[in-house]
């Protein structure tokens, strides 16, 4: 007997190895959370369960929805989107010296949140629909850089450069992989890099002072360098197999800072050392590599497109992160989706895997 | 020229997938990178953030230890420990400064200067090494502290050790006393320990030489500690060693008795043990009391005792340096008898020498008529020992003067000694760069006057090698490891003895200066030699008005008086020197020497005589140092007392006015 006839048609098409990846991620970081507590459910890992347990379920939800409707939902998701940053700048709810969130009463919502998968879609939607022969024109070009532009200027007056950066980051990516000229990207790159020394020299004291202590966070060691230098002194310190579950000092003894949102990764890696981090690493890798795997076996535009843009966001989460804990970058306030304290990125994620997954299934052959 | 590409969907998709692979490449490096990374911190570094994580965690404390006790030859108490508490502040501990300080300022009652003063520390002040913010505070304060610490986060009560000085000024020459290391103190050493609080270093006296004997060694504590400086638990603590007592050859009574016997002089008194060289007692008076030093002296306290004419601050028996005066005969003597000089051939006094145009004067204006050895030292007559030293000449004297201990560098473990001069031709030669010694110069040094200079302690020694014949050093310490002492001067003993047969004369014979040292106990004799050094000159103005001697003139004009003795005067334990600043007359210190010896075998006697004399004073020094200091602070009061020109000391001719 085969498979196909014991298991229901849409219990089949469940990717349960993709789940249960993502469950180990969210697991693993539901341990971490709960020794960050010192050795306690609360405040963190219960309420975190609850939440995965749920943006899993809304990720098999939209799993189920399939790429004709993700296209159709696409523009006004988008247009939404933006309407609701723009009511964000006038109504938005102040917090931690930013506005960010509508307060919808019930839940406070943080539209630029959303954004990150939305203008993957959004970009995509677009090239889809641009006849093949017009991606050497100009016309290829201003719709999407408007696109990308309008909510990424919106998201840095909250001001949240994080995830301005982010939002350029995967449309910029989409519009790589559609086909522009690539002279444009490397153009681009290098005026960027001939800029930096100018956009230096014309920084306020405060603001080179941030790159210094980036470059030599030892020249800081109480203010801004404090946190790259603690979490590197986390890591470090763990050593190949960690300081044990519930004995990591660092975060135990409040010498880490955020142990449970943006550096929850030295939390981590302080107890269980280079081998949790490998674990961690490979596991983003591997959720990352099946997400780009989805958009080549994609077909149509549209879905490869927005498979690898997809897949390059929840990229973006990981990268970023990994890097500032490990000071290859700086502080930013990116966390680290399924594992990091928090619902909005695990939100994001969740959904762009539910997205992928919409998309793998519809890539199927029926 | 422009090519045209013809693009398709098939061409994109190429197009997609190429990209595609790139940017999958792209991540997959990327995600190396991050391993890599990781495997770079937590393997090759790993080391360094494991001490970083452990010097984050564990917080070592030092314990100051105990200073080590110094006590008399009798083992009893000279510098001792007492329980102190204190408040320090861990700044990195401190949250809330200001409101924590009010507080404090309210428990403690701390004054502007005092908040303005932590403030400036908690300024400069790093991590978690303490800020003192009150020392020596009552036992009442200390526990109104400690029960409110839960609110007052960073601040951290403690009790530790004060040094304590029961003898407080009589002793404070002798001991010194300790404070708060300097920043160039730390800068020298980087010795945590030095900015540990209530740790203290010597500062002056035996505290300073000996310091690091008497130190010992901090105890740690080491404590987890969270990034708040909340300490979790302590961790191991390693207990303090405490340093080493010092033990001392003064006789704590004596030097008590002595420094109270001084009275109101600026004046200084040894004694020497003359079989071991030990040294007694060791007074310079007036004095400052340590105690108050060693918790931080207040300005007030501090202009009191620099103000002081009479330099409450200098060790007068080592950094004190005078003309000997007539003290210097006995010396003199033996060297003309080891010269060759026969004691009995006399010598007409007839008040005046003549040396070319000018004259020489004896004390005594009046002549001593003749006068042979004896009578020479027991009634101080200047021409006998002018006529007698112009025919030896000086090298001899001072040869002789060297041999006793003038001007000889005593290893003593004191700060800043002085040790005076004994001057001979290669010594001016050499001094005034090849000027020549004249018949001039070995008049005055004969008597004690002109270039010859020595210090209290040098005296004493002086007279304790003529008493013993040996050549006796001075020790403060008690150490078993010292050799036997002394060893023989190689003087005559029969010229010996004809010296101090003169020197009992001066205090018991007919003729005597010092007579007022006379003992009256049973059968016991003191020997001894007066001395009047010249603080100005004597004009020939002065001298024809009949003006010889400095009654009336300013205090600090006055001749001092010198006095050296020994007893008993057969078989002699006890050398003495007293020497009264601006004294007037060397006969003053003689009541003095008296008393310590009596101190010694008739204690009862002495204190009642000092009792007397202490009425007379305005009472004991603890009462007299009081009054001054209530004086000192109400001077502005007070009209200002006019002040002498000041005219020049003493000159080329010298004389001995006895």
């Amino acid at each position: 007997m085969s498979r196909e006839s014991i298991v229901p048609a849409p219990l089949r098409e469940v990717p349960w190895g993709l789940l249960a990846l993502v469950a180990a991620i969210g697991g693993f970081g539901l341990v971490v959370l709960y020794s960050a507590a010192g050795g306690s459910v609360r405040p963190w890992a219960l309420s975190q369960g609850t939440r995965l347990m749920a943006f899993l379920a809304l990720a098999l939800l939209i799993s189920r929805l399939g790429e004709h409707r993700l296209k159709a939902m696409t523009m006004p998701a988008y247009l939404g989107l933006v309407s609701m940053l723009l009511l964000v700048e006038l109504f938005g709810f102040v917090g931690g010296g930013s506005r960010r969130w509508l307060d919808l009463g019930f839940i406070r919502l943080q539209p630029s949140e959303l954004m990150k998968p939305v203008i993957v879609l959004a970009v995509a939607r677009f090239y889809d629909m641009l006849p093949a022969g017009e991606i050497r024109r100009f016309s290829a070009v201003w719709p999407p850089a408007l696109l990308i532009g309008v909510p990424a200027f919106l998201v840095m007056t909250q001001p949240d450069l994080g995830t301005a950066l982010m939002i350029c980051g995967g449309g910029i990516t989409v519009a790589f992989l559609s086909g522009l000229p690539l002279r444009l990207f490397v153009g681009a790159g290098a005026i960027i890099a001939a800029a930096f020394p100018i956009a230096l020299s014309m920084m306020h004291g405060y603001q080179r002072d941030r790159i210094n202590i980036f470059l030599n966070p030892e020249s800081d060691p109480l203010g801004t360098g404090y946190h790259i230098i603690q979490s590197k002194i986390a890591i470090g310190s763990g050593g190949i197999s960690g300081k044990g579950f519930l004995e990591g000092t660092q975060s135990h003894l409040d010498y880490l800072p955020e142990r449970h949102t943006d550096f929850v990764f030295a939390t981590m890696a302080e107890e269980w050392g280079l081998v949790g981090g490998l674990f961690l690493i490979l596991g983003y890798m591997m959720v990352i590599r099946w997400g780009m795997r989805v958009s080549t076996r994609a077909k149509g535009r549209f879905a490869r497109l927005a498979a690898a843009g997809l897949s390059t966001t929840i990229f973006f989460y990981f990268a970023i992160n990994l890097m500032m804990v490990m000071g290859l970058a700086p502080v930013v306030g990116i966390p680290l989706p399924l594992v990091s304290f928090g619902g909005s990125a695990m939100m994001t994620v969740l959904i762009c895997i539910g997205m992928l997954m919409a998309i793998d299934r519809s890539a199927r052959p029926a | 020229m422009k090519r045209t590409r013809i693009i398709t969907e098939q061409s994109l998709a190429f197009t997609f997938s190429r990209r595609a692979f790139f940017l999958g490449g792209a991540q997959a490096a990327v995600g190396t990178l991050l391993a890599g990374r990781l495997a770079w911190l937590s393997i090759a570094q790993n080391e360094r953030y494991t001490s970083l994580s452990e010097s984050n965690r564990v917080q070592l404390t030092l314990v100051p230890p105990r200073r080590g006790w110094i006590i008399d030859r009798n083992g009893r108490p000279i510098a001792i420990n007492r329980t102190t508490f204190r408040v320090d502040i861990i700044p990195n501990q401190l949250k809330n400064a200001e409101a924590v300080l009010g507080q404090l300022r309210d428990i403690l009652a701390l004054t502007a200067d005092d908040l303005d003063r932590i403030r400036t520390d908690l300024a400069k002040a790093r991590g978690y090494q303490p800020v003192p913010v009150a020392e020596n505070i009552d036992y009442e304060r200390f526990a109104a502290v400690s029960v409110r610490q839960p609110g007052l986060p960073g601040v951290k009560p403690a009790s530790g050790y004060g040094r304590y000085y029961p003898a407080g000024a009589a002793m404070a020459h002798v001991t010194g006393y300790v404070g708060t290391a300097s920043a160039a103190d730390y800068d020298k050493s980087r010795d945590p320990l030095l900015i540990t609080p209530g740790f203290k270093i010597g500062k002056e006296g035996l505290e300073k030489t000996m310091d690091l004997w008497l130190r010992g060694k901090p105890g740690a504590m080491r404590s987890e500690v969270t990034a708040h400086g909340k300490v979790v638990r302590e961790l191991t603590t390693s207990p303090e060693v405490p340093g080493n007592a010092l033990q001392l050859t003064i006789d704590a009574g004596l030097q008590r008795y002595t420094a109270a016997r001084l009275g109101p002089e600026s004046a200084s008194a040894v004694m020497v043990d003359v079989k071991t060289g030990g040294i007694l007692a060791m007074a310079s008076m007036p004095a400052y009391d340590p105690n108050s030093f060693s918790d931080g002296i207040s300005h007030f306290e501090w202009d009191l005792l620099s103000n002081d004419d009479h330099l409450p601050l200098t060790n007068k028996v080592m950094q004190g340096l005078y003309p000997p005066g007539s003290t210097v005969k006995p010396m003199v003597a033996l060297a003309l008898l080891e010269a060759g000089v026969d004691p009995h051939q006399s010598v007409n006094c007839t008040g005046r020498y003549r040396l070319g145009s000018s004259y020489f004067h004896c004390w005594r204006h009046g002549g001593h008529g003749p006068v042979d050895m004896h009578r020479a030292i027991a009634s101080s007559c200047d021409v006998y020992f002018y006529t007698m030293a112009r025919l030896i000449g000086i090298d001899r004297i001072a040869a002789m003067a060297r041999k006793l201990g003038l001007g000889e560098r005593f290893d003593l473990p004191m700060p800043s000694q002085r040790y005076g001069t004994v001057p001979d031709t290669e010594w001016k030669a050499r001094r005034y760069k090849g000027a020549r010694w004249t018949t001039a110069d070995t008049l005055n040094a004969t008597i004690g006057q002109g270039y010859m200079l020595s210090n209290p302690l040098q005296l004493a020694i002086m007279a304790a090698r003529i008493a013993s014949g040996t050549a006796l050093v001075p020790r403060l310490i008690v150490n078993k490891n010292h050799g036997p002492q002394g060893g023989s001067l190689g003087i005559a003993p029969g010229h010996l003895d004809i010296v101090r047969e003169a020197m009992s004369g001066v205090i018991n014979g007919p003729f005597g200066t010092g007579f007022s040292g006379r003992l009256n106990i049973d059968d016991l004799l003191m020997a001894g030699k007066t001395g009047t050094a010249q603080v100005r000159r004597i004009t020939m103005a002065m001298r024809r008005a009949g003006n010889f001697g400095t009654h009336g003139v300013p205090w600090k004009y006055r001749d001092h008086g010198l006095f050296v003795a020994f007893a008993p005067v057969h078989d002699p334990r006890y050398a003495v020197s007293v020497v009264i600043e601006h004294g007037m007359h060397g006969a003053s210190g003689a009541p003095i020497a008296r008393d310590m010896i009596t101190y010694l075998y008739n204690r009862k006697l002495a204190e009642s005589r000092l009792a007397l004399l202490e009425q007379g004073w305005g009472g004991t020094i603890e009462q007299r140092m009081e009054r001054k200091a209530y004086a000192w602070a109400r001077r502005d009061e007070q009209p200002a007392a006019g002040t002498d020109p000041p005219p020049p000391p003493t000159g080329e001719e010298g004389s001995d006015p006895e």
